[in-house]
């Protein structure tokens, strides 16, 4: 049966809002229900159709009774945040994340009628370290970098989902285990770093890294919203780009530091409002992280339009990105020492 | 299969087997001829050749526009800056020769294990240098997860095309037809004593027979010799080595005696003898389940590369000549 009655959580957010108004356009489903504590942007509320937005805590009971009263079959968990991309307060985020989900997947077991459930996860569920292999498939150990970061949350979160999907066996459960996501329009994590005119590094680390373009995460948040696609899949566009791969190609300049300092540095740029810094990221810019995305070409259908060098740069055009160091004209003095080489 | 109580005969001079194989192909080629008008044009090249593709090298690096593969390898980088300075140690300092090259597929998987030693592991990167040389292929090494903890030595070795000596990562480099290097002994074997050499240790836990079975691709013994006595340990510094969060704080007749000076290796000749392949795709399809079958092929492995090293060293006449 395909969906009918569709429920969106974190709608104020990117990915959340975006997904509101591509649903709330699509005539085959009845009704479409966005909920999240704060409104859209105003742009996502003018586009979203025939989409409603309820203002509603996931944390509330209220939850359960709007799903029972909407009769919503078909639920869609994209509100937990995994790399918040500005200083939030942590324990707030952290009750979003686990203790939303439990209440939002206690309200679904109650009734009846919820068929399908899409989780949006994150691929910082595998950690990243010395000692983890270089590429993650959806059966790798997950061990979250951090013992109190949002990679524990969401291990924490997917153990809950797990628990459902074994008491309600009738309950489709689509996972998505995404990768950073990056995009012209999305304020994430990395496109907040990645416009910074120094970027700090770690001294001695060059991580691997390894995107997703938000309208492929969008795309896919959707595929699995229409149609059935059980599983857990990891999300990720084809292709590696090095840490000062990427800060080369948007012209910034890269500060390496000690890792020991890397903690106050982190602290100022939170403190300062720039980036959000967590122990998370460090560690991913450490070491990187790359997750094998067979799984969701062959299984799922879903081949990423983009590749991660290609949203890359989609993001640094996009943004308007100015470079700092200019690395095409240092290219071009290279190129004009070689011609007055061979001239010679 | 080397089980049994009767002790093996190892032949030590293989001198008439040698003659006995005129198929053999012999290590050193004949003298190359060159034409004598494409001499001076060639020669042009050559020398223009490298600065040129020095300068296309930087401009990739100024604007970014390089590829790396999943592991972090990146050829070009290692082309350009890793392989060339590692040329004179090759040739000039360790004069490695290498035997039985043929052994070496020119494509497709297979998974060449080898003896470790030297305190530290210059035997792996002359290894992979061998193979590049005589194959043009890059040997994917599987190294310890302190290599990838080290800052710019982690790096440097991803870059260069090392990943972390485990499962998923060996068989996801077999199945894409990689060669990939690997050293089962580890650190018993870089860190063994100087009384030890050429004794192999304990070959791991076969993790990579199960990642060989599982992919079907060939396992090539490979022995080096010479690699054992660059830097003779003859003692042990733990509490030295427990402070700085080595495996082992090495005590040569030169370190640290006479400090960074102590570092050079001796320069010893090598050899690097790439054994016979041993197949591992004949098996049932849940041969790698079976841990007796692995434990058999495993020492299996380890005997045969063993016994390539005693019939080298049979042969050897000086550790720093022929």
């Amino acid at each position: 049966m395909p969906p009918n009655i569709v429920l969106v959580t974190g709608v104020a957010g990117e990915l959340g809002g975006r997904l509101l108004a591509r649903l709330g356009n699509n005539p085959e489903l009845e009704r479409v229900i966005g909920v999240d504590t704060s409104a859209p942007h105003p742009d996502i509320l003018r586009r979203i159709g025939n989409a409603e937005f309820v203002r509603a805590d996931i944390r509330n009971p209220l939850i359960a009774k709007i799903i029972s009263s909407a009769k919503v079959d078909t639920v869609v968990h994209a509100s937990t945040t995994c790399h918040p991309a500005g200083p939030g307060r942590r324990m707030a985020i952290k009750e979003v994340n686990v203790i939303g989900t439990m209440r939002l997947l206690a309200a679904c077991q109650r009734s009846p009628l919820v068929r399908k459930l899409v989780v949006k996860s994150t691929a910082a569920v595998y950690g990243a370290s010395s000692r983890s292999p270089a590429v993650f498939t959806e059966n790798s150990e997950l061990i979250p970098a951090s013992s109190n970061g949002y990679a524990k949350d969401a291990v924490e979160m997917e153990g809950y989902v797990r628990g459902l999907s074994r008491r309600r066996p009738d309950i489709t459960v689509t996972m998505g285990r995404f990768v950073n996501i990056i995009g012209p329009e999305v304020d994430t994590v990395l496109s907040r770093y990645f416009a910074l005119p120094v970027v700090p590094t770690v001294l001695g680390y060059d991580a691997r890294l390894q995107l997703l373009h938000s309208t492929d995460a969008l795309n896919v948040l959707e595929c699995a919203t229409l149609q059935d696609k059980p599983g857990v899949f990891n999300v990720a566009a084809d292709g590696v780009m090095t840490l000062s791969q990427a800060i080369r190609r948007a012209g910034r300049v890269e500060l390496p530091m000690p890792r020991q300092v890397m903690p106050s540095v982190s602290r100022l740029l939170r403190g300062a409002r720039v980036v959000d810094f967590s122990s998370d990221q460090v560690r991913l810019l450490n070491f990187g992280r790359v997750v094998d995305n067979t799984r969701l070409k062959d299984e799922f259908g879903y081949t990423p339009r983009w590749s991660t060098r290609e949203a890359y740069d989609d993001y640094i055009l996009g943004r308007g990105l100015r470079p700092v160091v200019d690395g095409d004209r240092l290219a071009e003095l290279a190129t004009t020492v070689d011609g007055w080489r061979v001239k010679q | 299969m080397t089980t049994g109580s009767s002790a093996q005969v190892i032949p030590l001079h293989r001198s008439r087997d040698d003659e006995a194989q005129p198929a053999a192909p012999r290590e050193h080629d004949a003298p190359v001829v060159a034409f004598p008008g494409a001499t001076a044009d060639t020669e042009q090249q050559e020398q223009g050749d490298p600065l040129a593709r020095f300068l296309t090298f930087l401009r990739h690096r100024l604007t970014g526009d390089y590829t790396v593969d999943e592991f972090g390898f990146d050829p070009e980088l290692t082309d350009t800056l890793v392989l060339p300075p590692l040329r004179v140690l090759y040739e000039k300092w360790f004069r490695v020769s290498t035997h039985g090259v043929a052994n070496l597929p020119a494509e497709g998987g297979a998974l060449l294990v080898a003896n470790h030693s030297g305190v530290l592991p210059i035997d792996s990167v002359m290894t992979a240098f061998a193979v590049h040389e005589q194959r043009a292929r890059h040997l994917r090494m599987l190294g310890a997860d302190l290599v990838f903890k080290t800052p710019l030595l982690g790096t440097l070795a991803r870059r260069s095309g090392q990943t972390l000596a485990c499962g998923p990562d060996a068989e996801r480099l077999l199945r894409a037809g990689e060669l990939v290097g690997v050293w089962p002994e580890g650190f018993k074997g870089v860190g063994k004593p100087f009384s030890e050499r050429y004794k192999l240790q304990r070959f791991g836990r076969g993790g990579f027979v199960s990642a060989a079975l599982r992919t079907g691709v060939p396992i090539i013994p490979v022995s080096i010799v010479g690699a054992e006595e660059i830097y003779p340990k003859l003692a042990d510094l733990k509490p030295l080595a427990r402070l700085l969060g080595l495996p082992y704080f090495p005590v040569t007749p030169f370190f640290p005696l006479l400090g960074p000076l102590g570092a050079i290796p001796l320069p010893t000749k090598w050899h690097i003898e790439f054994g016979e392949p041993i197949p591992t795709d004949g098996f049932a399809a849940e041969a790698e389940e079976d841990p007796l079958l692995i434990f058999n092929l495993n020492d299996q492995v380890r005997e045969a590369i063993q016994q390539m090293l005693y019939r080298r060293l049979s042969q050897r006449r000086s550790i720093f000549r022929d």
